[in-house]
């Protein structure tokens, strides 16, 4: 393959595979952080199982619900966007980059209030309120603010790739013949939708 | 090496339908789990999790339409880990 089809003079050395295996080798490390603490979840939860229990039901399934359908659809409007920058559509990529960039926001929005709620009631990491549950209560909690903070603290740098992106989409610095930052950011988008998941069952659904 | 485009495009109805997929996975784990089923519960949540995980590395994130490198990268990855959660787990179990 000796053929570079774009010839821009500054993209000599350009190379999108090595770019995306570079963007895989960071999601592993990501998938190992977050699976690393899937693990302490569940063996916290192999040995307190009563309180694990009832402390879930503080959470509301509805909210847990809602915001994985829009991570869902974030994700879908993520792909179809690639698509789009592939089948050199740049309006479809940028519609739907905006789209995604505003889901997010609503995603996050629906978390202010669930902490928030969370908050009212005194139940937040180091609150008098914390420190007087028990073990196990206190576990489930801190995971629970932990991991969902830390995926919040993603679905962040996530918009903030996905918006540099859409700026470059819209230089044409972004464009059909070369999207692998578009590729790449989609790929960290996907990463957070992964993510979330598994924290929805894991936190919201079993018992 | 390759700078030349992939091949094959997935179209705006497969990731429409892609994503219909995963609402309907997610309603049916919200339904499974919400009955009674004891140990079952768990175990039912966690395979259609990721049942929804690989349809997202598959399509929305190209394992199966991209270079084959990707997706022998990733079952590596998936691998190891899930060789920990086993170790992980008899060693509780039998402690």
């Amino acid at each position: 393959m000796e053929t570079v089809t774009h010839t821009h003079p500054a993209d000599a050395h350009r190379d999108d595979t090595a770019s995306k295996i570079g963007m895989w080798l960071f999601i592993f490390t990501e998938i190992l952080l977050f699976g690393g603490l899937f693990i302490v979840y569940s063996v916290y939860r192999y040995m307190n199982p009563v309180a694990f229990h009832l402390a879930h039901e503080e959470l509301s399934i509805t909210m847990g619900f809602i915001n994985t359908i829009i991570l869902l659809v974030s994700s879908a409007t993520v792909a179809i966007s690639i698509s789009a920058m592939q089948k050199n559509d740049r309006r479809t990529t940028m519609l739907m980059l905006v789209a995604t960039l505003i889901l997010a926001a609503v995603f996050l929005v629906n978390k202010y209030f669930e902490w928030g709620g969370k908050f009212e009631h005194g139940l937040y990491p180091g609150s008098d309120l914390m420190k007087s549950l028990s073990n196990g209560d206190m576990l489930f909690f801190s995971l629970y603010f932990f991991m969902t903070g830390l995926h919040g603290v993603h679905i962040i740098i996530g918009m903030v790739l996905l918006a540099i992106t859409l700026a470059k989409v819209r230089s044409g610095r972004v464009n059909g013949g070369s999207y692998a930052l578009l590729e790449n950011s989609g790929l960290y988008w996907h990463l957070v939708d992964l993510i979330w998941i598994f924290l929805f069952p894991l936190f919201y659904l079993i018992h | 090496m390759e700078n030349e485009k992939h091949h094959i495009v997935p179209s705006y109805m497969t990731h429409i339908m892609v994503l219909l997929g995963l609402i309907l996975l997610t309603v049916i784990t919200v339904l499974i789990t919400s009955v009674e089923l004891g140990a079952y519960n768990t175990a039912a949540a966690m395979l259609i999790a990721s049942l929804k995980g690989a349809v997202v590395l598959l399509y929305f994130m190209h394992l199966k339409f991209d270079h084959k490198i990707y997706w022998i990268m990733v079952s590596l990855v998936i691998a190891i880990f899930t060789a920990v959660i086993v170790v992980t787990f008899f060693d509780y179990l039998y402690r």
